[in-house]
């Protein structure tokens, strides 16, 4: 005779509340968990799906998302005549936050350098990749934009032609990606008095030198768009993706651009180690704090919730003393209690939390890993939270049900 | 029936709380023998160390000093158990309390089927046992029902087959029929008479109920912790 089922079975309402307290505590703990496992994957979902076999960035930096790095755009044709190299491509990444339909909406931007990349490694769940050099963008669902959505960028209308899903910058923030130049475009984005007062600035600085006086022809141009003017850069991107020749060495391409004095070349691997470490690490180990912080709280409640049990059954302990019980079936009856509510919580955490946290504004990721730990907690908390009401029983005198 | 070998001796058994100033006498000196299949009634106002006696007797507790030996078996000789006493407690002594004390959670027959699984009897064996004797003592029909659902009286008959289950020595019973009436309560003493006289189970029954006592076969009185002579009325001495 199971006595912890007996016992259940008369205390079935009581038993599943608690039961389901115990799950909510833990789906919170499993969610914490999920939290940074979405961090994980959000931090590098590019990274690894991008294609890149090396990320040419700013020299000194640990760019393009640990930090800005800026690069020129004729890095692309350098890196193309370098031995072992099959491509390069440039791209830009950033965020912007303006007013659609009323509402905010913040995306990262992505700059694809067509017509190479036209988003073609992207999960396009809806519509198509990028079919022009213009005009066009591709958005996660995140952002709640529909396909033929025309979206108000700078002094364009940029039209959604595919829906993503799941692609989220480590921030959260929902990716768009665009051409590199329609890219380039918003991010430089100027007002045209902006632009009228620095062509006015230019040649102001033109006419108060002496070359300025000798060719007036030159003040002339300075009034030129920037595109126009060969004395004046291209607009810089982040980095530079490489993708590197069959059967070359990653290592001899490397070390050929350590000798670049302007550039620094990150590997896949690097890339995902500077984004862990540097930008996900504090949320770790907040994260993990709070994971801590609960499981001794859940194991707490437990406890405590496992010694109402006992104690409310001391005289039936008594009894079964008194009557020549083994402490075995009184301990069975405690454990067996303890087992089967952390169980059960942990069964309630996991439906549960399969379906709340897609609803959450941030990926949470619960991967079996995580999940084979936290039932080992749970069969641990179990355990030890079982203990004070097997330590109250143990001490239980038969000579008690007499009084 | 009653068989004249002893079921039961007590021989001296004292038993003092605390020490020093804080010292309680709760019983000294107490001799006595119970045969098989006696019905012994104890009686004495409270305080008189009647429960001590039966906690002692029961292998509750263990007395100061003294012996007790059941059956042929030497139980304790002073303080310290010479048996395991729950292992005893467990095959060969039967208790029925004042309230039933049946496990809430468990229905008749599983509060008898308890008994008995907890003495290595399980399975249909215990449950056919179980309910032979529910059925004996006249609650078979309530054998599915929670202990909530039965009256006072039907409570203390799945008590007293609790108590019988695995075929003890010895029955003790305290105060047993303090919460039902007078009908109900000389129900449950004739019970326990008919019990010993059937099984041979020596009963030992702590009462205030004297108007059950001509079913007794005999009757001790404790007074002050000491038990009376059974015919002058006398305090008992040391032996």
């Amino acid at each position: 005779m199971n006595l912890a089922l007996k016992d259940i079975r008369h205390n079935l309402s009581r038993f599943s509340l608690t039961a389901l307290g115990i799950g909510m505590l833990l789906m919170v703990v499993m969610g914490m968990g999920g939290i940074y496992q979405g961090l994980i994957q959000e931090a590098t979902l590019l990274v690894d799906n991008i294609g890149a076999d090396l990320w040419i960035v700013q020299h000194g930096t640990r760019g393009p998302f640990a930090e800005i790095s800026r690069i020129p755009r004729n890095i692309e044709d350098r890196l193309q005549a370098l031995s072992g190299i099959a491509g390069a491509r440039s791209f830009v990444t950033f965020a912007v936050q303006r007013e659609y339909n009323n509402n905010p909406l913040r995306m990262q931007v992505q700059g694809l350098s067509w017509p190479e990349d036209k988003g073609q490694w992207l999960p396009v769940v809806a519509g198509r990749n990028l079919g022009a050099a213009h005009f066009e963008m591709i958005a996660d669902q995140i952002l709640g934009l529909q396909l033929g959505d025309e979206v108000p960028l700078g002094k364009n209308h940029y039209k959604v032609v595919g829906i993503t899903k799941g692609m989220t910058s480590m921030s959260g923030d929902g990716l768009a990606f665009f051409s590199l130049l329609d890219a380039l475009e918003i991010q430089y984005d100027y007002s045209g008095e902006a632009i009228r007062l620095e062509r006015q600035a230019r040649q102001s600085r033109l006419t108060r030198q002496d070359i300025g006086w000798t060719q007036p022809s030159l003040v002339e141009r300075a009034g030129l768009p920037s595109s126009k003017l060969p004395a004046l850069p291209n607009p810089y991107v982040s980095a530079v993706l490489v993708r590197l020749a069959p059967g070359a060495s990653i290592e001899s391409v490397v070390a050929k651009l350590s000798g670049w004095a302007d550039v620094t070349a990150f590997t896949r691997r690097e890339q995902d180690e500077l984004l862990l470490r540097g930008v996900v690490d504090r949320a770790r180990r907040q994260l993990g704090l709070f994971k801590a912080l609960l499981i001794v709280i859940s194991a707490i409640i437990m406890a405590l919730i496992l010694y109402t049990l006992t104690l409310e059954k001391i005289h039936d302990i008594a009894m079964l003393k008194l009557i020549g019980a083994r402490n075995t079936v009184i301990l069975a009856l405690i454990l067996e209690q303890a087992l089967l509510l952390g169980f059960l919580g942990f069964v309630f955490a996991f439906y549960a939390g399969k379906w709340v946290f897609p609803m959450f504004p941030r990926k949470v990721v619960i991967n079996n890993d995580d999940l084979l730990s936290l039932a080992a907690i749970v069969l641990l908390i179990s355990v030890l939270s079982a203990g004070l009401g097997i330590w109250k029983a143990m001490k239980v005198e038969p000579n008690e049900v007499l009084s | 029936m009653t068989v004249d070998s002893p079921a039961i001796r007590a021989i001296n058994l004292s038993k003092i709380y605390g020490s020093g100033q804080a010292e309680v006498v709760a019983m000294k000196d107490v001799s006595f023998t119970m045969s098989n299949g006696e019905v012994v009634a104890l009686l004495g106002p409270s305080g008189a160390g009647k429960s001590t006696l039966l906690t002692i007797v029961g292998l509750v507790n263990s007395p100061t000093s003294g012996k007790l030996i059941i059956g042929e078996d030497l139980i304790t000789d002073g303080p310290i158990p010479k048996v395991n006493l729950r292992s005893y407690r467990r095959r060969f002594i039967g208790y029925v309390l004042q309230k039933a004390n049946l496990i809430p959670f468990l229905n008749a027959v599983e509060n008898v089927q308890l008994a008995l699984e907890i003495n290595d009897i399980s399975g249909k064996g215990a449950k056919l046992r179980a309910m032979q004797l529910l059925e004996s003592l006249d609650v078979g029909h309530r054998a599915d029902n929670l202990p909530h659902m039965l009256s006072g009286g039907e409570q203390q008959r799945v008590a007293v087959a609790r108590a019988l289950a695995n075929r003890p020595r010895l029955v003790l019973a305290d105060e047993p029929t303090a919460a039902l009436d007078s009908v109900r309560g000389r129900q449950v003493m004739q019970l326990f008479r008919d019990v010993a006289h059937k099984y041979g189970t020596t009963v030992l029954v702590t009462t205030h109920d004297h108007r059950s006592l001509d079913i007794f076969d005999r009757i001790l009185e404790m007074e002050d912790g000491r038990l009376k002579d059974e015919n002058s009325g006398n305090i008992l001495k040391a032996v």
